[in-house]
């Protein structure tokens, strides 16, 4: 039982940091987050995000966060941050014609 | 005429290419992380792109791939070497990429055949970014913990000797910087060298990989898929 916890317990300190990756498909259109790699540092994790993420050429750029660094809502927090949202159809731009020439909406 | 002249460093370059991503792909599921089993993958399948632009200009790819014995194969003894931990495996990347570092630029600009610069210029890209990663795992393992250093080590026992193929004025002005960056020591650049393989002469391991990677083909000839 002992030797077990002290097996986890390793497995855990010898984990590499999570970084979130995201990348941006061309140029103008803004970065997407496309998933996460382990890495030791932050070259690492961009070479990895590479690696791992533009191998069909999905990419002209790419940015690594430490996921740690990332401050993430409370989901319990869920009907006070996003209800009062519902009801409010006159907050989306469906009323208003968009012109011809306008990209990416 | 220069074409003639070209064909032996052509067919060095190709079988080098060919063999040692045969040895990286045999990484594949056992590498030490996901992320750099894709690496080892893409790296290797870059090289498989380049063999193949070459050999087509040399010959049927196909029956100078799997037909040929191992006596008839040009590659660098270095390219074939196994695997070994890898710290090996990343110290061989380095040597071999600082070798493609000058060679693809000096064939891109020096070759008067259409398809092999097209080859070489396209593997100059490729190649600044697999000496980039093994230079950080080599610096990254080098100036790492006790048991790292003491791998490199080891791998740089193993392998200088072997240098003899691919080594140049350039080349060890860039494995120096590099090694010194990964505070190990410069080997000194007269030692002993392996013969070349330029007779045909190989190390026993060739012999091994040839038979994994041409089972397939000579079971099969002429297969498709």
């Amino acid at each position: 039982m002992t030797e077990k916890t002290t097996s986890s317990d390793a497995s855990v300190t010898t984990q590499w940091p999570l970084w979130e990756v995201f990348i941006r498909s061309r140029n103008g259109l803004h970065h997407q987050h496309v998933g996460s790699v382990h890495a030791v540092d932050a070259e690492m994790a961009v070479e990895n995000a590479r690696d791992v993420y533009t191998r069909r050429g999905e990419g002209v750029s790419i940015w690594v966060v430490p996921s740690a660094q990332i401050v993430a809502s409370d989901p319990s927090d869920k009907d006070s941050l996003f209800e009062p949202a519902l009801d409010k159809v006159y907050r989306h731009p469906t009323f208003y014609e968009i012109p011809d020439g306008v990209a990416n909406i | 005429m220069s074409r003639t002249s070209e064909l032996p460093a052509l067919q060095a370059l190709a079988d080098g290419c060919l063999v040692l991503s045969h040895r990286l792909s045999e990484w594949m599921s056992l590498a030490p992380t996901m992320e750099e089993d894709v690496a080892l993958g893409n790296i290797a399948l870059d090289l498989l792109g380049q063999a193949r632009g070459l050999l087509q200009q040399l010959g049927d790819e196909d029956r100078l791939a799997y037909f040929r014995e191992a006596q008839e194969f040009r590659n660098p003894l270095i390219c074939e070497l196994p695997n070994g931990d890898f710290a090996h495996t990343m110290l061989r990347q380095l040597f071999v990429d600082a070798w493609l570092a000058d060679v693809w630029p000096q064939l891109a600009a020096g070759t008067d055949d259409g398809q092999v610069r097209g080859v070489a210029e396209k593997a100059q890209k490729e190649n600044a970014y697999h000496l980039r990663h093994s230079t950080s795992w080599v610096v990254r393992l080098g100036d790492g913990t006790e048991e790292s250093q003491r791998r490199m080590l080891a791998a740089l026992d193993a392998l200088w000797p072997y240098r003899g193929e691919i080594q140049s004025d350039a080349w060890h002005a860039r494995v120096a910087d590099v090694l010194t960056q990964a505070t190990l020591p410069v080997p000194d650049r007269d030692a002993w060298t392996q013969r070349t393989s330029a007779d045909g002469w190989h190390t026993e391991h060739l012999g091994y990989l040839l038979a994994e990677m041409q089972s397939l083909a000579r079971a099969h000839p002429g297969a498709t898929w």
